[in-house]
This record gives C-alpha cells, sequence and structure tokens, in this order.
C-alpha cells in the first residue's frame, strides 16, 4: 500500500494520503475482491478464446481465387490486428481497472478529465480509423471504380424465386432482346429471350451453372426477374445486389480453377434458403469446349 | 418554477380513481413505468421467437410450440425473423432506454414536475401500444406474419402476396403498425425536448445535466428527425401496397411466369435510402441512453466523477449528428453508386472516434475509484465490454471492400447483436437495477441479480462471438435450413453450441423477471439514496410523490458527478445540497 501514498494523479495534482489508508477495511475488500476477480477473470478468458480462434484460423474463409479477392484479404488482415490490438488493450484495460480499483478501502484519486489525454486519444483513433478507411478503397475502387475492360467476356446473371440462371451471347457475341412477358420456366425460356431477335437465336442459357475460363476477365451482368437477390462467391470475395428494374455489372478475373457454391445473400421469400448456383472456374481450353457443347445443343 | 406553472396539465392535485392513476394517468412516471411493462412484454415475445428461431435451426424435424403445424416451414421461419427483429428493435429498445427510463427520470433529473405535454405523453403511450397489437395482430390473419424481414425491402414487402405467404394481409398490418409506431414516436420526442430545453430548474444548466439526460435529449432529437422519414416510407410503402402506385416497383415483373402490369418506374432502392435514413439513427437512438446510464452508473459505484464530462457531452451530440450521415453503409452492395459508398466509408469510419472517446473516458472514470460490484455496476461494465466487442466488428464493416463479403452475413448478425441485442438490453438491466428502489420503494435482491448477471454475461458471449466465425466461413442470414449448403456443413457444431447458449440465457431471463415481480410487494423497502447518489431523483422519497418534489423549490449548485470531491465531509456531493459557507466547494 505504501506505493500509493504521495502519488501523483494524471491532472498533476499531489494526493496526499490520509492516515486510514495503510488499514485495509477488512469486509470491503473481501465484499468487492471476489466479483472484482471473476468479473475480471471472464473478460480475459473470452478476449483470450476470441484471440485463439481468430490465431488459429480456426473458422477461416475458404481461399481466394482473384487477385481483388487476394487484395481483400490484405486489407482484412489489416484490419484484423488493429482491431484485434485495440480489442485486447481495452477488454484487459476494463479488467484492470475494474480489479485494480476495486474497493478496498482506498483513497478515491479524484480527477475531472485530462484534456491532453483526451485530444491524444481522439486525435490518434481518428488518423487511424479514417487511415484505415482511405486504404481500403484501393481495393474497392479496382472492383467498382473501373468499368471491365472491353475484352471481357459477358455473362448475364438473371436471378429469380427461386433459381439463378445464365446467359451466355454465343458466337456472335451480342445478348438478344428479352421481354418480361416471355418468361416461360416450363418451355425453357427462364429469362424471356425474344425469338424474334436474331441476336438471340445462339445465346446460351445455363439454368443454375455458370461456367467461367480462369485468366480471362468476365463481366457479369446482373438482373432480377422479380424481387431483389444478391449473388454471393464467397471465394471471389464478391457480393453484389441483383435490383428488378437495373442492370448492374459485376467483374472478376478467376485463377484457380475449381468448383464454387453460389448462394443467395438477398432475403427473396421463403425459398431464399435453397437459392443456390454453381460457379465452375475452368481453363480456357475446357471452357472453349463446354461453350461448343452449348452451342451444338442449341441447335 | 413560478414561470412554468401554466404548462403542467395536472395542476398540483393527484389524481383520483383507477383509471386516472394507472391507466390515463398523466404522471410521466406511470407512463414510464407502462413503457416499462410493454418493453417487459415484448423481450419475452421477441425472445420466444428467437428461441423458436434457434431451435429450427438445428433440429429441424422438431415439432416445435405455437408453431401451426408442429414441424416449420420456411415461411414461418421467415415470419420469426422478420417479427423478431422488429419487435425488438420498436418495441424494446426504442421503448425502455428512452421513453421508459427518459419519460420517468428525466423531468426529475432537471427538476420538474412532469414532462411539458403530460396529454400528449398519456397519448404516445397508448398509441404505441395499439401499434405493438396492430403489429402482433400480423401472426393471425390468413397467411401469417410477412416474411420480408425488418427491414421490409420492397418489392418482396410492396407486391402483395405474389411475392410470398405472409405479404398479403400480414405485411399490410406490419406497415400500418410501423407507422402508428412513428407517430408515437414523434410525439414522445417533442415532449422530451420541449421539456429538457424549458423545463430546467434553478441552476441546472445544460453542463450541469446529467449524461442521462443528455442522451435522452439527443436521442429525442434523432427520433424527431428520422421517424418522420419512416412514417412517410410506410406511407409510399402503403400506396403501392393498396392504391397500385409505383414507388418501389419497378415496370416488368414477373412472378410464376406472369408479368405484373399493375406498376411501373419505381425504385427499390429509394426505399432502402427512406429506411436506412431512418434505419441508422434508430440505432443510436437505441444505444444512446444506454451509455448515458453507463456513465452514470460507472461514476457513482466508482465513488468518481464521469472523466471527462464534457467530451462526453461533444461525444453524444457527435455520434447523434454524424448518425445522420452514415446510412448508406447498409447499401454498399445495393447497387448504389460506389462513390458514393467511399464517402459513406469515410464517415462510417469517423463514427467510431466519439465511440472511442466515451469508451476510453469510462475506462478513466473507473481508474482510481473505489469501486463496489452491485448488480447495476456489474451491468454497466459489462456494456462497456459489450460495447468494445460490438463497436470494434463495425470497422470491419465499415469498409466496402470488406463488406462485399460480409453483407448479409451473420458477421453483420453479430455485430449488431452485440451493440444491440446485448449492450443496449445490458443499459436496460442497469438502469432497472439501478433505479427499481427509486421507482418501486423496493430493492432488488442482489443475490438473485448476480446469478442473473453471470449467466446472461457469459451467455451472451457464448451466443454473439461465435456468430463472427460464422460470418467469416461465409454463412448467409436468413436461411430457414442449414442442411443444402455444402460450405455450412463444418459448422453444424457452432449452431449447436450457440443455440444451447441461447437456450440458456433466454431460461436465465426468467430469474430476472421473478426477482422483478416478486419485489415489488416483498422486496426490502428503498431509503431515499441507498446507491449515495449526486442527481436529483435522490433527493425525493422512493418511490416519489406524485408532482416528485412535493412542492418544494428545487434549485442546483453544481455539476451532476460530484464523488469523492477533496475536502468535502462525505464522498459525495448532492447536485442540490446548498454550498457551506466556507470550504469553497465548486
Amino acid at each position: 500500500m505504501t506505493s500509493r501514498m504521495n502519488e501523483t494523479a494524471p491532472d498533476g495534482a499531489e494526493r496526499t494520503a490520509s492516515p486510514g489508508c495503510a488499514k485495509r477495511i477488512a469486509s470491503n475488500q473481501r465484499g468487492s475482491t471476489a466479483p472484482a476477480a471473476m468479473l475480471a477473470l471472464v473478460i480475459v478468458v473470452m478476449t483470450a478464446i476470441t484471440v485463439y480462434i481468430f490465431l488459429k484460423k480456426i473458422w477461416w474463409f475458404p481461399p481466394s481465387i482473384t487477385d481483388e479477392g487476394a487484395q481483400f484479404d490484405a486489407q482484412f488482415l489489416r484490419t484484423l490486428v488493429i482491431t484485434g490490438v485495440i480489442f485486447v488493450a481495452a477488454q484487459l484495460g476494463l479488467a484492470l481497472a475494474l480489479f485494480r480499483y476495486r474497493d478496498r478501502g482506498q483513497r478515491v484519486r479524484y480527477f475531472e478529465g485530462n484534456n491532453t489525454m483526451e485530444i491524444i486519444w481522439t486525435l490518434a483513433t481518428l488518423v487511424l480509423f479514417v487511415g484505415l478507411g482511405i486504404y481500403a478503397e484501393k481495393a474497392w475502387a479496382s472492383v467498382h471504380f473501373v468499368d471491365a475492360s472491353p475484352s471481357a467476356l459477358p455473362i448475364e446473371v438473371t436471378g429469380q424465386q427461386f433459381a439463378w440462371n445464365f446467359r451466355y451471347a454465343g458466337p456472335d457475341g451480342v445478348f438478344g432482346r428479352t421481354r418480361p412477358d416471355l418468361v416461360s420456366a416450363s418451355t425453357g425460356n427462364a429469362v424471356g429471350v425474344d425469338p424474334a431477335d436474331p441476336a438471340g437465336k445462339d445465346d446460351i442459357i445455363s439454368p443454375g451453372e455458370i461456367v467461367v475460363p480462369a485468366g480471362r476477365q468476365v463481366d457479369l451482368i446482373l438482373k432480377s426477374l422479380d424481387v431483389t437477390h444478391s449473388f454471393f462467391v464467397r471465394e471471389l470475395r464478391l457480393k453484389q445486389d441483383a435490383v428488378p428494374g437495373m442492370t448492374i455489372h459485376l467483374h472478376f478475373t478467376a485463377n484457380t480453377t475449381g468448383t464454387y457454391e453460389v448462394a443467395c445473400a438477398e432475403l427473396c421469400g421463403l425459398g431464399h434458403y435453397k437459392m443456390r448456383a454453381t460457379m465452375m472456374v475452368v481453363s480456357e481450353a475446357d471452357f472453349e469446349k463446354w461453350l461448343q457443347e452449348q452451342e451444338a445443343a442449341n441447335q | 418554477m413560478a414561470t412554468h406553472e401554466g404548462v403542467s396539465a395536472h395542476a398540483h392535485t393527484a389524481p383520483t380513481g383507477f383509471l386516472w392513476k394507472y391507466v390515463f394517468s398523466l404522471d410521466h412516471k406511470v407512463i414510464g413505468i407502462q413503457y416499462y411493462f410493454l418493453a417487459l412484454l415484448s423481450v419475452f415475445v421477441g425472445m420466444a421467437l428467437s428461441l423458436l428461431m434457434r431451435l429450427h435451426l438445428v433440429w429441424p424435424a422438431m415439432k416445435l410450440p405455437f408453431i401451426p403445424g408442429g414441424i416449420m416451414k420456411p415461411e414461418q421461419y421467415l415470419a420469426l425473423v422478420t417479427m423478431h427483429g422488429t419487435i425488438m428493435v420498436f418495441m424494446v429498445l426504442t421503448t425502455a432506454p428512452q421513453s421508459g427510463f427518459g419519460n420517468y427520470f428525466l423531468p426529475i433529473e432537471i427538476g420538474a414536475e412532469d414532462m411539458a405535454f403530460p396529454i400528449l405523453n398519456m397519448l404516445s403511450f397508448w398509441t404505441t401500444f395499439v401499434s405493438l397489437l396492430v403489429i402482433l395482430a400480423a401472426f393471425f390473419v390468413e397467411g401469417g406474419a410477412p416474411i420480408a424481414g425488418w427491414t421490409s425491402y420492397p418489392p418482396l414487402s410492396a407486391v402483395g402476396d405474389a411475392s410470398g405467404p405472409g405479404e398479403g394481409l400480414g405485411q399490410t398490418l406490419w406497415v400500418i403498425g410501423l407507422a402508428i409506431f412513428c407517430l408515437a414516436s414523434l410525439i414522445g420526442a417533442l415532449n422530451f425536448i420541449t421539456t429538457t430545453v424549458d423545463l430546467r430548474c434553478k441552476g441546472m444548466s445544460l453542463m450541469r445535466m446529467p449524461l442521462t439526460v443528455w442522451a435522452w435529449l439527443v436521442t429525442a432529437i434523432l427520433g424527431l428527425l428520422a421517424f418522420g422519414v419512416l412514417l412517410a416510407a410506410c406511407g409510399l410503402l402503403l400506396l403501392d401496397r393498396l392504391a397500385g402506385t409505383s414507388f418501389f416497383i419497378p415496370g416488368g415483373l414477373v412472378f410464376t411466369d406472369t408479368v405484373m402490369t399493375a406498376h411501373e418506374g419505381g425504385s427499390p432502392l429509394l426505399w432502402q435510402h427512406l429506411f436506412w435514413f431512418f434505419g441508422h439513427p434508430e440505432v443510436y437512438i437505441a444505444i444512446l441512453p444506454g451509455m448515458g446510464v453507463t456513465s452514470h452508473i460507472l461514476s457513482n459505484f466508482s465513488r468518481k466523477p464521469v472523466f471527462g464530462y464534457r467530451a462526453m457531452v461533444a461525444a453524444i451530440c457527435g455520434i447523434g449528428f454524424l448518425g445522420f450521415c452514415v446510412w448508406g453503409h447498409h447499401m454498399f452492395v445495393s447497387g448504389m453508386s460506389p462513390y458514393s459508398g467511399f464517402a459513406f466509408s469515410l464517415l462510417t469510419m469517423t463514427i467510431g472516434v466519439p465511440s472511442a472517446i466515451k469508451t476510453f473516458n469510462w475506462l478513466g472514470t473507473l481508474w482510481g475509484g473505489k469501486i463496489t460490484f452491485t448488480c447495476a455496476m456489474l451491468f454497466a461494465l459489462g456494456f462497456v465490454s459489450l460495447f468494445v466487442t460490438g463497436g470494434l466488428s463495425g470497422l470491419f464493416l465499415a469498409q466496402p471492400t470488406l463488406d462485399l463479403y460480409f453483407h448479409d452475413t451473420f458477421f453483420v448478425v453479430a455485430h449488431f447483436h452485440f451493440v444491440m441485442g446485448v449492450a443496449a438490453i445490458f443499459g436496460i438491466f442497469g438502469g432497472t437495477y439501478f433505479w427499481y428502489p427509486k421507482m418501486f420503494g423496493r430493492m432488488l435482491n442482489e443475490g438473485i441479480g448476480k446469478v442473473h448477471f453471470w449467466l446472461t454475461f457469459v451467455g451472451v458471449y457464448c451466443i454473439f462471438m461465435p456468430m463472427h466465425f460464422l460470418g467469416l466461413v461465409g454463412r448467409p442470414r436468413r436461411y430457414a435450413d442449414l442442411s443444402g449448403v455444402n460450405f455450412l456443413a463444418p459448422l453444424h457444431n457452432v449452431e449447436y453450441f450457440i443455440s444451447i447458449a441461447a437456450f440458456i440465457t433466454i431460461g436465465a431471463q426468467f430469474i430476472f423477471l421473478f426477482n422483478f415481480l416478486y419485489c415489488l410487494k416483498w422486496g426490502k423497502k428503498a431509503e431515499e439514496n441507498p446507491w449515495r447518489g449526486t442527481t436529483l431523483e435522490w433527493s425525493i422519497p422512493s418511490p416519489p410523490p406524485f408532482d416528485n418534489f412535493a412542492g418544494r423549490h428545487v434549485q442546483v449548485y453544481r455539476g451532476a458527478y460530484e464523488f469523492s470531491v477533496p475536502g468535502a465531509s462525505q464522498d459525495f456531493i448532492p447536485q442540490d445540497a446548498v454550498p457551506e459557507k466556507e470550504g469553497g466547494i465548486h
């Protein structure tokens, strides 16, 4: 207890000890040590478990398959480190404060504030948070501030209750006109291609499965027939709402072959949970083969 | 007080008769308790709904109570999701902290006899009650409750039952109920602001107001500006549903191969802008009173002034103001302009700053203090821990790059439950354990309260911390059935863990309910100032007389948190204690 006498409070004023300071008031000490210790312990254990799970990546993202995805991963880690440090510091600071200053009959250090500290931590927080935010914009810009390159492969993605249909433009490279009144699931015209438009004759419709070539930029053209849906592929680190009445572009370049799940990520009705599709990333050669198979089936 | 005599509607005589005393009372204290009981009822309904959801997710074949047919169908799951969110956000988090405690304690803490508009106050409670009935009625009509979530995005919510079950009369009732709630909230907000501006007693300058009062004031300003927009949005949605307008519905929609020709030219994004322009301030409405209560309680049980009172006031105002500038962060992937996304992102990161200031200052309040661990204090300390956790996950979601992955996953669910579903609730619990003696003249049982605290604090971490990890794996929100998604298969154990934790934690709330109801009648009688507090509510009897100060002239001489002032005769100085002639207490 002697170290606590004659200390300086943060605002610089001297505090002299009273004679009672050295005497522990037993009942207060017993009364507050148990809850203080328990609460501090719970907070420390919770913090430790949380940090452990993040460090060990016990539950984690699937590997990303695009360059933009790698940028996402880097920004996530940056954010995780910063928030992780703040999380640990704040939780442990709380545990320390509540335990150290539990009622043991000590004298209270009276201070109303500290303007210097306020300014320092306000500025530090502002610089850190806004800096992190500005840094994140680079990845955002590469996804959304630049359009797809003119040589990107366009694929139309149409969401509906409760399925995804994908359309390729075919050898002529032009999508045929669609009309909502021509949509007919029973006759296989899932997106309502207008037979009167010659450009639509070679269009390839792929229900529930999108096939993309690795290494080539893809330009998704997102549409919806009925309510708002959302196209989400975890490995791309991309998500985009498909809004009726709007045509929304989203581009990416996948670099790893494989089969990936497409999940709907905007509540669209009772079948939202089962509105899924498959994305297959294949080699350029396999993609050409697949296209030819689809075109042949069209004839 | 002489200048305000004409304002009070109850002319200094206590009401008589059961109806005027307890039902249509104009007394802000009775109205506050009425709101509190409405919230108490609603929170148990809301928890029951979430328990049904959690049970269904891990035991989909189980026959559940209250579900027509026993085994839950997907639309029933979505109805539970919708109503759980609606009831919790509106009927619990927007009522208890503000209209409940605020109504009761705002006038007292500023030295007033009542709110500025007692009749409007009474009307705003009963209007809220009617809105609850209308919303709950959606469960019992044909098609059942709506399935579009508490966010109710069109076209799903705008085209009637073409888009699914529950989207007929159930959705319409929901929109009408919500509109009625908006009206009640607008009236309440007017009352709070007028009261705080006009009815402060002598000596109660703005910078001597307790932080609870600051929080209630800024929350009321948020409510006044935000609920009008929600009311308008509800009106437009109703017109789309019933009058053939197309505010939110574009043309050419196809449902089951049939084109919807009745609508043309509307924008689903318009609803999102309107809803979130309300919705973001709404979440600050939910948390600010809890922050005020936490500051109040931490100071009281550390026997120290709030650290950085002025900075705390600035932070409350900063959060309130910035709260109106960030709504677009709910819309990063909505199809909104990505340049807007950039702007909203930076503003959202900025709002972390006043929140950080408050956290530092809470720690500063504890530092060097002398802490006693009453139940109120435990919940206030828990609030700080939970708010740190919930606030930090917001830093991820504020970045649109990261939101591309996390939007509509359980990472978001984890974030908002930590800040709203737990921290704000801890603010309500803290306020309850703190103010129950004053409101009901009896003490809550501290031992039972501690059991409630430990089970709840550990329980909520067990429920909601794992949800961050679900989000990392990509687990989408609002999925009625997880079995068909391959990448969710490894998460089954986590889902079990969450459901069991939820079951236990919800069970623990019955301990609180028992304590609350039992002590109303059989609790130890409370004295005037059991916590040795400084603010004006501790200078009147427990419970207070009808007109709060029994006609005495109230005057305050100092700030609200004068604890352990050097040289004082005891470790607190009440705000209204007349200054000693010698000693120079500031």
